[in-house]
């Protein structure tokens, strides 16, 4: 069979599993918030943590729930890093230093999973599972806890309150990712990934002693794919071997990563009482992620670049099982939804290849968006686009019964514009200083690129890297933890106000002049609105990064 | 207003820290032990699938090695060496002079050593790999080092042929991922055949 046909079978056997649990999963998904039961279990947490499950919460309250939550968890998480040498399992590692842990903590609680560390050697087996894979199941359930809030926003009529994040957020994980992460973790196990507690020692055929390395792989592993993570347990990610040996595995990792974004519009189409609205978010989606994919895939495979010329390949930094396919369908999966993981090392992709993943993160994680993250940010654009058209046709805008005012837009636009803020003044200012093309691993126009994925993979929340650039130094430790950080709660607060402001109003009635959003016109507003949105805002800096090298 | 905004936010918070302490338990200790106790079943599975001869473990299947002698299959470059606490790509980019030099050293290298033109050396040989520990190499490179291989163990070509054979594995299913020969266990066969 040649590398194409193998290429192009892989992705509809990728796409034939997505669909076979679409519908089933997704209403699964939408019954787990919609229930009025709690499970016993869940019962015993609340009764262990003095939450009334019964409660509803407003807003604003569930909003300070969610930053509550957040910044307990990182407190909680750097005290378990910066002590990790007094936990068992520690492998005889020391603390991680304080500015490491301050990001490493944000990025993890935030979901992002940016490491400015490498796993093998900085981390023990208790700081990896009972600190990070803990975050890698509660940032994802926070993810969907608020997509559910908003989700109710529009669903309920003349309404104080959002549900109870508490409540959500224990539902999401014990219900959804606790269970999926068993059985994919077996899965995984069968693949062979590891799953011990120590590390051997082992001779090799050259008469030099190494390490062979142990540690609960499998079990954060499957989190970390499912939740959108994507924080490696080594550093060299999903490339290493023991994370993802075979290209089965590689193919299940891809499917974990995209199964619940993809899934979750089904859930919001069920939720809301109008499955043809979840397919045509779904339908945006696809539309955007299919043209990542087209464009990353040919210029891998057809090597455009000029060391991938000399080299006869695309091979550099991608490993031989994968090939070029694999390494490309991995890597748009992992920046379309806010993953982070990598089976290939994006620095060493070819300027159209590396500059599309990066462009996928500039989206806005919507194509198809983070576990959770991708609803609610593409129901912003959603509100953009009727927003839009509204104007074009001089007509208050509407969506899904919910008129779009300028309560409404103040916090899409405030929604809108966080991330790039974040992304060209994190980037302005490192790039401005001069020891920061110290810290970049290749020079030229692709260090820059290297600085700009770097603000824009930690605003977005995504997690992957231009591994080349050395960020641990206390400004970058700072400045990326900040902006995973702002690049998380903002969005997250605003949202949740725009929820409130919507489950307030009355339902408007569709009359004639509605604007259908369950249409394919108006799927192709929306890709419009994001593609340009997209562009405008960061065709300037991906001129002088990506854009200069192709043209090289 | 702002202050029982903060008084809110800390008793979020005390709740909070409550939850992640039973959370901890419940997906931080009771869910590895749990996946780890399945991984038991497996046998050496779960383990990384060690490699032994004479009952010493020489290896991981799922990890290459760094073997530069004459009488062994070479693996592909690693910017670690194949330190298997340090994995990691070389993440030089598409416009590198590094890597074009680098490149141009290898090839200049392999195709020295196996006595081949250097527009014979396949681009597996001559670039890294994403973990630095990539187990495989390319039919293409094993059947270019197969003639040297053979003439230093005293072997035929054939076997050694039929040896890159059975420690290659194909696409997964038929024609998931792209096919390799596992390097550690196709040099253990070797060490075999001529024991």
């Amino acid at each position: 069979m040649s590398d194409t046909a193998g290429g192009l079978l892989s992705i509809a056997a990728l796409i034939a599993l997505l669909a076979i649990v679409y519908v089933p999963l997704g209403d699964y998904m939408a019954r787990v918030f919609t229930s009025g039961k709690h499970l016993r279990v869940e019962r015993g947490v609340y009764r262990l943590t003095g939450v009334n499950p019964d409660a509803e919460q407003s807003p604003k309250a569930y909003a300070l729930s969610v930053v509550g939550f957040s910044l307990a968890s990182i407190v909680l998480l750097m005290g378990i890093l910066l002590a990790q040498a007094q936990l068992p399992m520690s492998r005889d590692l020391e603390g991680m230093p304080f500015w490491m842990s301050f990001n490493t903590a944000i990025s993890f609680v935030t979901n992002t999973n940016w490491q400015s560390y490498a796993g093998e050697s900085t981390l023990g087996f208790t700081a990896q599972m009972a600190g990070l894979a803990v975050q890698n199941f509660l940032s994802a359930a926070v993810g969907i806890a608020v997509a559910v809030a908003l989700i109710r926003g529009f669903t309920r009529v003349r309404s104080g309150s959002l549900g109870n994040f508490w409540v959500d957020l224990t539902r999401g994980t014990l219900r959804i990712l606790l269970p999926l992460a068993l059985v994919g973790a077996v899965v995984l196990l069968l693949g062979g990934v590891i799953q011990s507690f120590q590390d051997s020692t082992m001779t090799t055929l050259a008469g030099q002693d190494h390490v062979l390395p142990g540690g609960p792989v499998a079990s954060q592993e499957v989190i970390k794919n499912l939740g959108n993570n994507g924080g490696g347990f080594f550093n060299a990610n999903a490339a290493h071997p023991f994370e993802n040996p075979n290209a089965f595995t590689n193919l299940f990792e891809i499917f974990l990563i995209l199964v619940l974004p993809i899934s979750l519009t089904r859930t919001l189409g069920t939720m809301l009482g109008n499955r043809r609205q979840g397919l045509a978010v779904l339908g945006a989606m696809g539309v955007l992620m299919l043209a990542a994919l087209t464009l990353t895939t040919w210029a891998e495979v057809s090597a455009q670049s000029p060391t991938a010329q000399v080299a006869g390949a695309a091979m550099e930094g991608k490993e031989t099982r994968f090939g070029e396919w694999g390494s490309a369908l991995f890597a748009v999966a992992t920046t379309g939804t806010s993953t982070g993981a990598v089976n290939s090392a994006h620095d060493s992709m070819t300027p159209v290849g590396g500059g599309t993943v990066l462009l996928n993160m500039m989206l806005g994680e919507i194509a198809p968006g983070g576990v959770g993250a991708g609803i609610y940010g593409i129901l912003v654009m959603a509100i953009l686009a009727v927003f839009i058209c509204g104007l074009m046709v001089g007509r208050t805008p509407e969506l899904l019964g919910k008129k779009i005012s300028a309560r409404q837009m103040t916090y899409v636009a405030l929604y809108t514009l966080t991330t790039p803020a974040l992304v060209l003044i994190g980037t302005g200012v490192a790039i401005s200083r001069d020891s920061t093309a110290d810290a970049m691993g290749n020079a030229g126009g692709h260090g820059f690129s290297e600085v700009l994925y770097a603000y824009t993979s930690a605003a977005n929340n995504n997690g992957s890297a231009f591994g080349g650039i050395t960020v641990t130094s206390d400004f970058f430790q700072v400045t990326l933890g900040l902006a995973m950080l702002l690049g998380r709660l903002i969005p997250i607060v605003l949202v949740l106000l725009l929820a409130g402001s919507l489950a307030q109003q009355g339902k408007v009635p569709v009359t004639a002049g509605t604007l259908p959003t369950h249409k394919p016109l108006f799927v192709g507003m929306l890709v419009g609105v994001i593609v340009i949105m997209t562009g405008l805002t960061y065709f300037p800096a991906l001129a002088l990064g990506p854009i200069a090298e192709a043209l090289a | 207003m702002i202050s029982s905004t903060l008084s809110d936010l800390a008793r979020q918070s005390v709740a909070a820290l409550r939850l992640l302490v039973v959370f901890t338990l419940i997906l931080g200790i009771g869910y590895p032990v749990l996946v780890w106790g399945v991984g038991r079943a497996l046998g050496d599975r779960a383990d990384g699938q060690p490699v032994r001869v004479d009952g010493q473990v020489v290896g991981s299947a799922l990890l290459g090695q760094s073997l530069t002698g004459v009488e062994w299959f070479h693996s592909r470059p690693s910017p670690n060496d194949y330190d298997t606490l340090a994995s990691a790509p070389s993440n030089l980019g598409p416009l590198s002079p590094d890597l074009d030099a680098a490149v141009a050293e290898r090839r200049t290298a392999v195709a020295e050593t196996e006595g081949v033109a250097e527009s014979a050396v396949p681009a597996d040989a001559v670039t890294a790999s994403g973990s630095g520990l990539d187990p495989h190499i390319s039919p293409a490179y094993a059947e270019l080092q197969a003639a040297r291989v053979a003439e230093a163990n005293g072997l035929s070509l054939a076997t050694v042929r039929s040896l890159i054979d059975e420690n290659t594995q194909g696409r997964v299913l038929g024609f998931l991922g792209e096919p390799g020969v596992n390097v550690l266990t196709l040099n253990v066969a070797i060490l075999r055949a001529t024991a």
